[in-house]
């Protein structure tokens, strides 16, 4: 595991890359975290960072979180979240701390999580990719499901059937995907490809889990 | 908003040279191939430009071998070194999707008197 920021997804655009390729790429603003509570193996059973993200006035935080914040000497946070890290990573850093977007650099590979944008109750074309009938030259069979199994045997409808339903707005993880530029200025990352969720949406960036950074190898 | 019109504005040349649709043009790109690096040339019939800053491409047509060749080049692309005009041509479309259909004499763009 690693440590987890959350950002903004800013929207997409094209780059040109170095080689002159024309790429897909979604801009993410990053959050700095700010270490509000460390679990220990003693009090909570497991070790992790609890980080916090965005500040808010302290007037919008009930007096419970209001405590929470004070006892760590640190703002009052719009989010929590929790990172769970390795040995050496959780002694690294403090309460109080604050960890940038410096944690990823160009050529790294991230995971992206973020809960994708709803699309309501689907039919089985748009949710799982049916192809459906032929919409003229006397077809009577449009966008409909179909047969959806056999009859006496096994009388039911098996489990897991791909049927119409809800769509989206589920959480999503875009795996090892590369950043493919950083920059200080407002926290920005460039990552190839497109990421889950809305305009505007708030994301999960932690490194890959499948992939190792070129960095890193 | 403004930082991806930002980026995309980073992504732009400083300046790619004046040309119009109907304008025959030497576009100038640079392969690379294994090591080594070398420019083609490929020229041609201005029959579209289309997207906008960043986004910009432009349409070459030419007829090699009787074939009719089209070739995209997005205009802030690295990879297009130049586009040198080689003939001003006179159009009222802007773009000339009807050449595609013309063969010989009548695939012809009027020459801009000046």
């Amino acid at each position: 595991m690693s440590i987890v920021l959350l950002g903004k997804k800013i929207g997409m655009t094209r780059v040109f890359t170095d080689k002159g390729d024309r790429v897909p790429v979604t801009v993410i603003s990053v959050e700095s975290g700010t270490v509000v509570y460390k679990k220990t193996l003693e009090k909570d059973g497991y070790e992790s960072l609890q980080l916090g993200f965005a500040d808010i006035k302290e007037k919008k935080v009930t007096n419970p979180q209001k405590g929470h914040y004070e006892k760590a000497g640190v703002s009052s946070k719009k989010y929590l979240k929790e990172s769970r890290v390795s040995k050496d990573v959780f002694e690294q850093y403090n309460v109080g701390d604050v960890i940038t977007s410096d944690v990823f650099g160009k050529g790294d590979f991230v995971d992206v999580a973020a809960k994708s944008i709803g699309k309501g109750f689907a039919g089985g074309v748009k949710r799982w990719g049916y192809r459906g009938g032929r919409d003229t030259h006397g077809s009577m069979f449009h966008r409909a499901p179909g047969s959806i199994g056999a009859s006496a045997y096994p009388s039911r409808v098996l489990k897991g059937l791909k049927l119409p339903g809800r769509m989206g707005g589920k959480r999503i993880t875009a795996q090892s995907i590369e950043i493919i530029e950083r920059r200080d200025e407002g926290n920005i990352i460039i990552v190839k490809g497109s990421v889950p969720g809305p305009k505007g949406g708030i994301v999960e960036i932690r490194k890959a889990k499948k992939k190792l950074s070129a960095s890193a190898k | 908003m403004d930082i991806i019109a930002k980026i995309e504005q980073e992504q732009c040349k400083a300046e790619i040279p004046d040309f119009n649709v109907g304008d025959t043009v030497r576009v100038h790109t640079k392969i690379i191939e294994g090591e080594r690096e070398r420019i083609q040339i490929f020229t041609g019939t201005v029959i579209a430009r289309s997207g906008k800053k960043a986004n910009e491409t432009v349409t070459v047509r030419r007829v090699v071998y009787g074939e009719g060749v089209e070739r995209v080049f997005p205009l802030h692309s690295p990879r297009v070194e130049t586009i040198e005009v080689v003939r001003r041509g006179k159009v009222r479309r802007a773009k000339l999707y009807y050449l595609k259909e013309k063969v010989g004499k009548r695939a012809r763009v009027k020459e801009m008197k000046q």
